[in-house]
């Protein structure tokens, strides 16, 4: 596969965050096209384009867009996900850093198409400089007419705020972010309704992920067919990939879905030096992981499922044979009962029994029940909460079970940090040189 | 200490752009922060005012969220990344070294005020990890060394450059910058480094952005042909 810049094709540009630097190859004539056309049509040309939700689900856009009602005499909402904050995730952060202005042209044109005129950008709190430079690219874009009433003539008003979080990974489910933007605790809602019918104010309202709304001003400039053109069938179009782990050069690629871990491996410069894969993880802590027999699987939705494990965010996190299995996944249920809202009883108390159990498989004070109770437990989570972050507690053990489970029975005797040096893991200067 | 005018300004403000009141709730908080460091009565009493709740109802929504803090913190608060790849590459020692260095543990503050040691969760910067944060701007690919000279400095009260972003100000003007209060900052710190360009680079050099740009433009034309 080739590397495909398009969202990130001027980031070695020092002005590329400016309205000017976008400006400089294109930046906003996406707006006048979709204003040329009826709202109808620029969802239409979305649901052409096979766009899918770039947040982790994969749901696609044009049909989500289509489900909002329209003629209701309601308000509608667009609501921008900016809450990256799942374990492994780091492209929609770069990229409101680098090219905030292509997600500001995405939340017009997906306003325009929604007939929403108040969009917002919920961004995690914990980033500044992104939320400096979306909202600094904001202001810039009312300054020149590309945001307020009647942009550039075409009678359509739009709004946008930014706002920001304070510290929660819940607020990334998307009724648990409604509930936040509206003054609330971040706890999700029971679907249905969906937010396409009762969302932001129980108006109806579309939620979308970062990467998702800054992708549709190229479709929208370059037609459906030039997004088609990469990726499969079912997975179109391009994405941003973010490598990190046990590589020589850990990094974002921008590329066709489809593409492999192998190449993206090979773009990274490789398992670090003397070293060898033993397993990664597509796109995020919540899917399962996977090993080197799946490195030729290419990165759509449908044969990442089929291998196992699901797309996700796109953003994988690979290790080497110094790592500890027992640990990672520890870590991330300690993660999972830290970020659980606390609603749904199967979450909150069964993150908590998760990380007891997995503590003492990780101290090697662990039992054989240990396991077995691990593996009840998660199922007990699974599909019984309200919203994806019980599912994705219950994924990261069952997911290492059937690799290594071997490995994980070795918690019963012995620690995980004497079966693996924690230091030998590491990538800090002059100790693994 | 009282809220400042300027800050009560930017709470009306603030509660302008939105529709309905109550969604002014979380940057209102982040607001009583930046005045008083963390969330006081008087700030939740204030802000229970401006959105017509009640305390209770204020304070139920600031204790569900990590970054509303109940005391006050140290002049910095240094955020070591613990999730599993952040710890696996390195963050662990970072964190045992700098509770060592600083003779504090998670959530406190160093004896002259400097320094609060917080361990994060992940801070969307893996391709960066190991991942550090001081007043929430990133210290990007961090050893125990730089950790540790971080932390110095910010006894010393000397400046801290971070990676992607400006040098590290006060908690206060971290907390007003996050809603949204323009600092003159955003041209600080170059978001071109080696992990961000790496994609980028790579494709510059064997030619893949030009065929990518071309296939751009071949689309671009037949959508104006249309």
């Amino acid at each position: 596969m080739p590397l495909t810049p398009v969202l990130s094709a001027h980031w070695d540009e020092a002005d590329s965050y400016t309205l000017d630097g976008y400006r400089r190859h294109g930046g906003y004539d996406a707006l006048a096209l979709a204003f040329a056309k009826q709202p109808d049509d620029v969802i239409q040309l979305v649901k052409d384009s096979g766009l899918r939700g770039r947040g982790g689900a994969g749901f696609p856009t044009g049909m989500k867009w289509g489900f909002v009602p329209q003629g209701d005499g309601k308000p509608h909402y667009l609501v921008v996900n900016a809450d990256e904050s799942e374990p492994g995730a780091c492209k929609d952060v770069p990229l409101m850093l680098a090219n905030p202005h292509s997600l500001v042209e995405g939340v017009v044109i997906a306003s325009y198409a929604i007939r929403a005129n108040h969009a917002f950008i919920y961004i995690r709190g914990e980033v500044p400089h992104a939320i400096r430079r979306v909202a600094t690219a904001v202001r810039e874009a009312y300054a020149a007419g590309l945001l307020g009433q009647n942009i550039q003539g075409s009678g359509f008003d739009l709004e946008v705020t930014v706002h920001a979080g304070a510290g929660a990974y819940i607020c990334g489910e998307e009724t648990a972010l409604l509930d936040s933007l509206e003054g609330f605790r971040g706890q999700p809602r029971l679907k249905p309704p969906f937010p396409a019918v009762a969302g932001l104010y129980a108006s109806p309202t579309v939620v979308n992920n970062v990467e998702t709304i800054a992708s549709v001003p190229s479709i929208v400039t370059n037609g459906a067919e030039w997004y088609t053109s990469y990726g499969s069938e079912k997975s179109p179009g391009v994405k941003l990939f973010a490598v990190s782990g046990h590589v020589e050069r850990p990094g974002i690629f921008e590329a066709p879905m489809g593409t492999t871990m192998r190449e993206l491996l090979e773009w990274a410069g490789g398992m670090r030096k003397g070293h060898r894969l033993k397993f990664w993880v597509p796109g995020g802590s919540s899917v399962p992981l996977l090993t080197e027999e799946h490195l030729d699987v290419p990165y759509t939705y449908e044969d990442i499922a089929a291998a196992g494990s699901m797309l996700g965010t796109g953003t994988p996190m690979v290790f080497d044979e110094t790592t500890s299995v027992t640990r990672v996944v520890t870590r991330w249920l300690e993660f999972y009962k830290h970020e659980s809202c606390g609603k749904c009883t199967p979450c909150r108390e069964g993150t908590y029994w998760l990380v007891d159990l997995l503590r003492r498989l990780e101290g090697g004070v662990g039992s054989d029940d240990d396991i077995t109770r691990i593996n009840e437990v998660s199922a007990q989570i699974a599909g019984r909460s309200f919203c994806a972050l019980g599912d994705a507690a219950a994924t990261p053990f069952p997911g290492a079970m059937k690799y290594f489970a071997d490995e994980i029975a070795l918690g019963t005797h012995t620690p995980a940090s004497d079966l693996y040096d924690p230091v030998a893991a590491t990538v800090l200067a002059g100790v693994n040189a | 200490m009282a809220i400042a005018e300027t800050t009560r300004a930017q709470m009306r403000e603030v509660l302008d752009r939105y529709p309905r009141k109550r969604s002014a709730l979380m940057p209102l908080l982040h607001l009583v922060q930046a005045d008083e460091g963390f969330i006081t009565p008087e700030g939740v009493t204030l802000v229970a005012e401006l959105v017509e709740l009640t305390e209770a109802e204020v304070t139920a929504v600031s204790s569900f969220y990590t970054m509303y803090l109940k005391r006050q913190s140290g002049r910095v608060r240094v955020g070591v990344c613990i999730n599993s790849l952040c710890a696996v590459l390195g963050g662990d020692e970072i964190w045992d070294a700098l509770v060592d260095h600083c003779g504090t543990g998670n959530n406190q503050t160093t004896d002259d005020g400097a320094v609060t040691l917080e361990r994060i969760e992940c801070q969307a910067a893996c391709t960066h990890a190991p991942v550090m944060t001081a007043n929430w701007e990133f210290l990007d690919d961090m050893t125990v060394e730089k950790a540790k000279q971080v932390v110095d400095d910010a006894r010393a009260g000397l400046p801290i450059k971070s990676t992607r972003g400006p040098v590290v100000r006060s908690f206060a003007e971290a907390e007003r910058t996050i809603v949204g209060v323009d600092d003159g900052l955003v041209a600080e710190g170059d978001h071109r480094d080696e992990r961000m360009m790496a994609g980028l680079r790579l494709a510059r050099q064997n030619g893949d952005a030009e065929r990518s740009a071309d296939a751009e433009r071949r689309g671009a034309q037949k959508v104006k042909g249309n």
